[in-house]
This record gives C-alpha cells, sequence and structure tokens, in this order.
C-alpha cells in the first residue's frame, strides 16, 4: 500500500531504503545526514525485513564494509557528507574497479576541509569525474525534493545493478534537511534471486570460483579492463534523465540542479511574470550528463546560466555541450551558503540579459 | 622396489589438498605463506566447507592469496579486511568468512579495523601472519619489527625513541570481549605446523559456533626481506621473534589462558 | 493560494515544531508544503527558524528571502526579518522581551502575548500553540482538525494526553492575539 508522509529528505531516504528491500547498510554518522542511520536503528529493519544495519567504526571502514557485502550480490548501501565521502573515496574506486553494484548517498555540505555543515554543491566534480583514484565514474543522481530522495533510491540500485557500477545520490543539507510530502510505494520483497553468477556466494562444484577484485598486475589486462569500463560508461547515456521547465519558446535558459534548480524554478517563476522567456533544464542525472538535450537547446536559445551551489563545477559541463556556440554564464554561491531566488534574478539581469 | 610399488594409499604421509589451485606460489622459496594458504585449505577441505567459505585477501605479499585458495574470495584494500569480511559476514550469517593478513596490512594501516572487529566480535576468523616486515614492498620497517631489526626503512636498526615500539597485536586483541579464540602459532617445523593446523580447526569451530571473532597469529619468517637464507632466517626467528612473540594460545573459550601482564612488562 | 512563512525565535521555543505542524496540516488538506529548517549549531540553544510554505501549486524554492507571514518571538528575530515581510504582509510577535517593537508601517503587524499567557496556564510548553493560534486566526490557512492531526502526528504517543491542552492554547491565541498600535 502506498503511504503519504511529511518527511525530512534524509528520513525519506532511510524508509526508502527498507521499502526497496535493500539488504544491507554500512554507515558512520556526520551532519547534515545523520538522521539515515538514525532512522534505520529507529525503524528496526532487521525485524521488518531483515535488513542489516551497522553503525561502522569510520567511514573508510563503512564503505569497505559495503564493498565486501556488495560482492555478496546483494543490495547494500552507504550514505555520508563530504569529508566523509572524501575518506570513502578509496574504497569507491575499489567498488568501481571491481565493478560491484551500490548505492553512495552524499548528502553535500560545504567545504574543503571541515568546511561547514550547510548545504553545497561543491562536490560536483568529485561525483561525476569519478572522485578517487583511476578512470572510472559512477552513476549519479541529483533529487530535487523529499519526493526524489526516495524515489532515487530504488531507481539508483536499477541502474546499479544494471550497469554493475557504483551509483550515488548526490544531495544537499538543503533537499537532506527539509521536509516535504513524499508518497512511499508498498515495501517490496528482499529479493532472494538475485543475479549470483559472479558474485561470493561459496564455491560450489560446478563453476569456478568467483573473486572480487580491482587488481590486475598483468598491464595488458588492466588495460582491457579499463576499455571495458569506459565502453560501460558510454552505454549509460541511454539512462539520462532531465526535466524542462518552460523551454519551447525560451530564449534564454538556465540549468540547475537538486536544491539549486528548485531556486532557480521561483527565479523562472518571477521573470516569467515580467515578461522575460526564461526557461530552465534540471539534469536529474549528472553522469550521464543531459549533453544532447542542452546541445539541441543551444541551437534555439540566445544565452545560458549555470547556477550551481558552488564556485563553478557543472557549468564546465554546459561548456562542453554547448561547445562555443553560445554564450555560457555562471552563477554559484560556493562555502555553504544559499542563494535566494531573487539573487538568481540579479544575476539572470546582470550575466544573462545584460549582455543582449 | 619399483617406485609404483611405494605409491600406495597405505603409504601416503602427505596430501596436497585439492583446495589450493594448480597456480605456481608466488612466495620466495623458504616464506611460510604457502604453508599457511595449505593449512588453511587443509582444514576447509577436511570440514567440507568450500562452499560455504569466503575469504579475504589483504593487501601485501598474500594480495594474491586467491590466485591459490580454491574458494569465493575478495581482494580487500591495504588495511580493511576485517570491514570488509563484516561486511560480507553479515550478509551471509551462515557462511565461513576469514581474513588473511599480514602485520603491515593488520597492525599499522588497519589496525582501526582490526580492533573494530574484533571489539563487535564479528564471527569471523582473522589469520595474521607476522613475518616483522613489509615483503611486497621490498622489505620496509612494520609495525611489528623488532627493536634494533635493521630494514630499509630503518637501515641501522630500529631506534624505539624515533621510531616507536613493535607492536603485539595479538596480546591487545585478546582483552576485547568480542574476541574468544586468540592464539599465535608458527609453520617453520612439522611440530609447529601440527599445532598450528590444530589452531585452525579451532578457529573454524569458533566461527561455527558464532560467538565472536577468532584471532590465529602465524608468525613466520621472511628471508628475502630479513636477507637471510630460509634456514638462517627460521633459526634466527626463533632466537628473535619468539621471545618477543612467545607462540601458545592467549585466550581459549573467551578466557585469557596467559599471564599478559608479565608478558608486557 | 500560497503563503510563504518564516518562523524564528530561540532554539526551545517550539519554532520548528510549530511549523512541522502548519505543514503537516497543509498536507492533510492536500496542499502542496515544504519545511526548511536552519540547523546547525544554532540548533542548540541559539536562535532557530523555519520556512514552512503552504500552497495549492508545486512548491518551487524552499528557501526564500521576503515572506508573507513572519512570526516573531526574540528580539534578534526581529532585527534580522522585519524587513523580509513583503509590503502588505503580516508580521505576527510576542512582546515578550521584545525591546524595540516593530517600525514597519507597510505591513500588518500584530501581537499575541504568548509567554506571558502560557505562564498564567501553567503550561509552559504550549506557548508555540499559543502563538500558532494566533497565526491562524489571522491567517486561517490551514483547519483547526487538520493542526490537531498534525499535532497527533509529531507527538510521540505517549504524549498525545497532552493533545486537549495544546488544542486549548491554540484557542486561547486565537482569542488574546491583538493589533499592535
Amino acid at each position: 500500500m502506498s503511504e503519504i508522509r511529511l518527511m525530512k529528505g534524509n528520513e525519506a531516504i532511510a524508509e526508502a531504503a527498507i521499502r526497496a528491500g535493500v539488504d544491507g547498510y554500512f554507515g558512520y554518522p556526520i551532519t547534515p545526514q545523520s538522521e539515515i542511520l538514525e532512522y534505520l536503528m529507529m525503524e528496526r529493519p532487521e525485524e521488518r525485513t531483515g535488513m542489516v544495519v551497522l553503525q561502522a567504526e569510520s567511514e573508510i571502514a563503512a564503505i569497505n564494509m559495503v564493498y565486501g557485502a556488495a560482492g555478496t550480490g546483494k543490495k547494500v548501501m552507504t550514505s555520508s557528507s563530504s569529508p566523509g565521502i572524501s575518506l570513502k573515496l578509496e574504497g569507491i574506486s575499489y567498488i568501481a574497479g571491481a565493478e560491484l553494484p551500490c548505492l553512495i548517498v552524499n548528502v553535500v555540505r560545504g567545504g574543503p576541509g571541515l568546511g561547514t555543515i550547510q548545504p553545497s554543491q561543491a562536490d560536483y566534480f568529485q561525483a561525476t569525474k569519478g572522485g578517487g583514484h583511476g578512470d572510472y565514474n559512477l552513476i549519479v543522481l541529483a533529487p530535487a525534493s523529499v519526493q526524489e530522495m526516495a524515489d532515487f533510491v530504488e531507481l539508483g540500485f536499477e541502474l546499479a545493478f544494471k550497469y554493475r557500477n557504483p551509483c550515488m545520490i548526490l544531495s544537499d543539507g538543503l533537499i537532506g534537511q527539509m521536509m516535504e510530502k513524499v508518497e512511499f510505494h508498498e515495501q517490496k520483497e528482499r529479493t532472494k534471486d538475485f543475479d549470483q553468477s559472479w558474485a561470493t556466494t561459496g564455491k560450489t562444484k560446478d563453476r569456478e570460483r568467483n573473486i572480487i577484485t580491482s587488481l590486475n598486475l598483468d598491464p595488458e589486462l588492466q588495460y582491457e579492463h579499463n576499455l571495458k569500463l569506459q565502453e560501460k560508461y558510454k552505454r549509460m547515456k541511454e539512462d539520462v534523465m532531465f526535466e524542462t521547465f518552460n523551454t519551447e519558446d525560451a530564449e534564454f535558459l538556465l540549468v540547475a540542479y537538486g536544491s539549486s534548480a528548485r531556486i532557480c524554478q521561483k527565479a523562472v517563476d518571477v521573470a516569467r511574470s515580467r515578461g522575460q522567456k526564461l526557461g530552465l533544464l534540471r539534469p536529474q542525472t549528472l553522469f550521464p550528463f543531459p549533453e544532447e538535450a542542452i546541445a539541441k537547446l543551444s541551437k534555439r536559445v540566445k544565452g545560458i546560466l549555470a547556477v550551481e551551489l558552488s564556485a563553478g563545477q557543472m557549468v564546465d559541463d554546459v561548456k562542453l555541450a554547448v561547445n562555443g556556440r553560445i554564450p555560457v554564464h555562471h552563477f554559484g554561491t560556493p562555502g555553504g551558503k544559499i542563494h535566494s531566488p531573487d539573487d538568481v534574478l540579479k544575476a539572470i539581469d546582470e550575466k544573462l540579459l545584460g549582455g543582449f | 622396489m619399483d617406485i609404483n610399488e611405494i605409491i600406495k594409499p597405505e603409504n601416503l604421509v602427505f596430501k596436497r589438498t585439492e583446495l589450493m589451485t594448480d597456480k605456481t606460489l608466488s612466495y620466495c622459496p623458504g616464506c611460510g605463506h604457502g604453508t599457511a594458504h595449505h593449512l588453511i585449505m587443509e582444514v576447509v577441505e577436511e570440514l567440507g566447507i568450500q562452499a560455504d567459505t569466503i575469504g579475504v585477501a589483504p593487501v601485501g605479499c598474500s594480495v594474491l592469496a586467491y590466485e591459490f585458495m580454491d574458494i569465493d574470495m575478495t581482494q580487500a584494500a591495504h588495511g580493511r579486511a576485517p570491514a570488509v569480511a563484516t561486511g560480507i559476514k553479515r550478509l551471509w550469517p551462515d557462511k565461513y568468512v576469514f581474513t588473511y593478513q599480514g602485520d603491515g596490512d593488520l597492525a599499522a594501516i588497519g589496525t582501526a579495523e582490526t580492533i573494530h572487529a574484533c571489539n563487535r566480535g564479528e564471527n569471523i576468523i582473522i589469520f595474521f601472519v607476522n613475518n616483522g616486515i613489509y615483503g611486497m614492498t621490498g622489505g620496509q620497517m612494520a609495525p611489528t619489527t623488532l627493536e634494533g631489526m635493521r630494514s630499509s626503512t630503518s637501515p641501522y636498526g630500529r631506534d624505539l625513541a624515533s621510531m616507536g615500539h613493535p607492536i603485539k597485536m595479538t596480546e591487545l586483541i585478546a582483552q576485547l570481549p568480542g574476541t574468544v579464540y586468540v592464539t599465535r602459532q608458527a609453520v617453520h617445523k612439522a611440530a609447529n605446523v601440527r599445532k598450528t593446523k590444530k589452531a585452525i580447526h579451532k578457529a573454524f569451530e569458533v566461527a561455527k559456533e558464532k560467538k565472536g571473532l577468532a584471532f590465529v597469529e602465524i608468525v613466520s619468517n621472511c628471508n628475502s626481506g630479513w636477507k637471510m637464507t630460509p634456514v638462517d632466517s627460521n633459526i634466527w626467528m626463533e632466537e628473535n621473534m619468539f621471545p618477543f612473540y612467545p607462540l601458545g594460545d592467549i585466550k581459549v573459550d573467551g578466557k585469557i589462558v596467559k599471564d599478559l601482564m608479565s608478558d608486557l612488562m | 493560494m500560497t503563503e510563504e512563512i518564516i518562523i524564528a525565535g530561540f532554539g526551545g521555543q517550539g519554532v520548528l515544531s510549530m511549523g512541522k505542524i502548519l505543514a503537516y496540516a497543509g498536507m492533510m488538506q492536500e496542499q502542496e508544503v515544504s519545511w526548511m529548517p536552519s540547523y546547525g549549531p544554532e540548533m542548540r540553544g541559539g536562535t532557530a527558524n523555519v520556512i514552512v510554505i503552504v500552497s495549492d501549486e508545486r512548491v518551487s524554492s524552499p528557501v526564500l528571502q521576503s515572506f508573507d507571514t513572519a512570526i516573531i518571538l526574540n528580539q534578534q528575530s526581529l532585527d534580522k526579518f522585519e524587513s523580509t515581510v513583503k509590503p502588505g504582509g503580516l508580521l505576527l510577535y510576542d512582546p515578550n522581551g521584545i525591546s524595540r517593537p516593530p517600525e514597519r508601517d507597510d505591513i500588518r503587524v500584530f501581537k499575541v502575548d504568548a509567554a506571558a499567557e502560557a505562564a498564567r496556564m501553567s503550561a509552559n510548553k504550549t506557548f508555540n500553540m499559543i502563538v500558532l493560534g494566533a497565526y491562524l486566526q489571522l491567517n486561517p490557512i490551514v483547519e483547526l482538525e487538520n493542526v490537531i492531526k498534525g499535532l497527533k502526528s509529531s507527538l510521540p504517543e505517549r504524549h498525545h494526553h497532552l493533545i486537549p491542552a495544546n488544542e486549548k492554547a491554540i484557542t486561547r491565541g486565537m482569542e488574546i492575539v491583538t493589533k499592535a498600535s
């Protein structure tokens, strides 16, 4: 039975994980995402579905528990916030190298360093360009509402298993801490007949042993493995997701994701009421990035403004998609401060409309 | 006597376990790793639990342990094997899960993971091969390198004042309530091999009972890293390693059976 | 209808839960809602504020710089948010501890003596419900029965016996709210 609740984004992720039939969660507390582990512990998921929840001794231990557990072929996840994700990157690189499916939630806060616990989008590069060592990519989902926090848990696992690749939900303190209405789907059974052909399920006489590793001491094999990974990342393009608002007749376009897209939506509404023909494209997947959709729109609009809670990261991908065809500007607020719709409107006037 | 008359089941004194793959061991001749691998696999074979056993390989000389042991295995990042094993065991509570780690992996970079897996009482087995040196990277100082012992990063011998003390991880984790069976063995002589195998059997029994963590240290030589012949390295091990890392059970059935205080003096 | 509200005061005054009950009540009557708290060190004793939006349409930005209504419960918050009320908007405040009352004349300013009233009623914990009652008297965006549902959902079961006291506080707030001169 579906159910409507008023919930924080972080709580919605936790509830969605139980309902999605997740087998294991391994995490370590860090603001602003601790509600995920707290909610899971409060809900006794071992009793509800048999889901395992464990508070590890560190983020490093948590991601390595995920690595071991993901190798069993089951649905496992972790969550953290920026400094904690930095600690997890070694493990994430191993998971990507060993081609294991799992879900990693990053409720981003302002950095660098210990930074601030306020919302930020300054981990875009880290999330979308690999982050750890080596040529790898994560599937990156960018929820912009509490509903999407919940929905992307199931979607994330679907994509992670489709590609045998770690998937990251790149959220931030704003979406994590805010409450909204959220509709949950009915409880899913924990999968019993998952694809075990590659997993550490125990070697039986009728098959070769399964090894979970990212090590290839033979450079030729490592080279082949890397080519295979790159092929996989290219294939992910078929799962690109984005939303558009008022782009049909737009003369100017905003590109923003997650919490910044919510703020931009308000700015677009206000601009429209003033007669300014503004549209918004909101990537829901940051990897794969909706480059084709942006390239197409760049043939119709006069200019683009990338709006992010950072000093300018996603704007690089927008520029690559536009490839110099039209001007691409950036408006961003770094350091854990949030821009308001008014700030965005001012930037639209100054940077986007001012030049024309 | 014809050779075929000798090859008879009743004359068999040693049989290679079928749970070791045909891959040639990558370890130096004279190294204890090969024996330790064999013993673990022999026990898994004798218990008939190949399909129920998952191993975790470390970073270090035994990084390729998964090439030699014919069971499902996961290769862990440096020091993280106890966390990886925790993840596996929590999702497969009815399987046997073990880590196989060296001293750098377990007692330096992975100290936190080791201590916390032990303290949580994870129902896993940790095999800890301690040879007092980093073998794979070319003989650097390990956390268990003895005082005065030379390595490529302690070329004038380990100086306690500037490099710290060798750490007795096994005595340390024996004091944690999560560990049930803690022992220190060796594999350089037939008698020790037999004792170690018994210890490994005991460790798997503990894992079966799910009462907590079993920890088996194997003090070993590293003739390459120590720059000695295999025979000399074993003698040196007996004369230098064993006095500091004395062999025997430390904790049995959850009870400390050794005077840890006098040992720490 | 879209109502954009900021509620601001000290941590411990029930600012966040008042906002949550309001948002929950909105949700109960099929409206779109968002509840965006300030979080961080200020959660622990300093100032706390929450932006609540109740709307007939999908809520766009959950963070705003100007509001239809500001509910203000201490001087710091008044200093910070008085200027953010949209012209013609509403400012509701508790005069307790206020040394510099609101000065704007292009907005509607009301006061509710909630702290004093809660003390009189010997029910200090219902302080925020007195304030909520005052607000609903001025701007009945949600129905009382839905507010009660909101109360039920945000109070743990063992505290449900306190619901009548809270309901009484809401009614009292409705009675004692007055226009500030």
